[in-house]
């Protein structure tokens, strides 16, 4: 039992712990405030998986963008302060069958062994190796990342317009 | 959890919180994995999950925004205008 391993399950229950609180939330808010930490958790753990890089990344995207947008939207459409179920009847069916594949599937990865007992090795991918390799072997991605960006940004823009003209169920009163 | 989430909340903002902890689940496996293997892609591939990550969800936040203007609910069963 390493110290590793130690810091590895610490981490492991704190993010199933917190995500699992996520998503049993009635206040949406509290919701995101869980999986903010939830989020924080496993930015700790990309740093003992060794990517630092990608850890600080995480936290920049994924807890202080991405959150925070939604965090903004919660809060502006109102939408914590709505009456909602929290675990409808209607939709049991879809609840039971996917409730039993993760409780399959998880009881399948805590009891596998794996005969070896894998130990990994420790590894560290210092930035700049990191934007080495990634700039050398996935360059055309990255193009393609970045175009998907500026499409998802117009995209974004232009659904959220507040537009002049009335919505469509106003203006065709008389005609079809 | 991210699946269950989808389908068990009812309300359009949780379900887009679904995907969210699935996209992280699939990053922690990647990069596992390629600590696992001592291979650099798997953080190459994550790297690009995350902004895949950040544009749907502007995208999805954005159309959540429009839907509820013109509907004014965030219920996900009074969206069947198909019916």
């Amino acid at each position: 039992m390493t110290i590793y391993s130690i810091i590895f399950y610490f981490l492991a229950t704190l993010i199933l712990a917190t995500t699992a609180m996520a998503i049993t939330r009635r206040n949406l808010v509290h919701a995101v405030i869980y999986l903010i930490f939830s989020f924080f958790g496993s930015a700790m753990l990309f740093y003992l998986f060794g990517a630092p890089f990608l850890a600080v990344l995480e936290v920049i995207i994924y807890a202080g963008a991405i959150m925070v947008l939604f965090l903004f939207v919660v809060i502006m459409m109102r939408a914590d302060t709505g009456d909602e179920r929290l675990f409808a009847a209607r939709q049991w069916l879809p609840i039971a069958v996917f409730g039993l594949i993760y409780i399959a599937i998880g009881m399948g990865i805590i009891t596998a062994d794996p005969n070896s007992r894998i130990t990994l090795k420790t590894a560290r991918a210092a930035p700049k190796v990191f934007g080495q390799f990634i700039f050398e072997n996935h360059w055309l991605s990255i193009e393609i990342v970045s175009l998907l960006l500026l499409v998802a940004l117009v995209g974004a823009l232009v659904i959220g317009r507040r537009s002049r003209r009335p919505p469509i169920a106003q203006t065709t009163n008389g005609e079809l | 959890m991210g699946i269950l989430c989808v389908v068990a909340r009812r309300s359009l903002i949780m379900i887009v919180l679904g995907i969210e902890i699935m996209l992280n689940a699939v990053a922690i496996l990647l990069v596992g994995s390629s600590l696992l293997w001592q291979h650099l892609e798997g953080q190459a591939i994550v790297l690009f999950v995350f902004a895949i990550a950040g544009a749907e969800v502007s995208i999805g936040l954005a159309l959540i925004v429009w839907a509820y203007r013109q509907t004014g609910s965030m219920d996900p069963s009074d969206y069947n205008l198909l019916k």
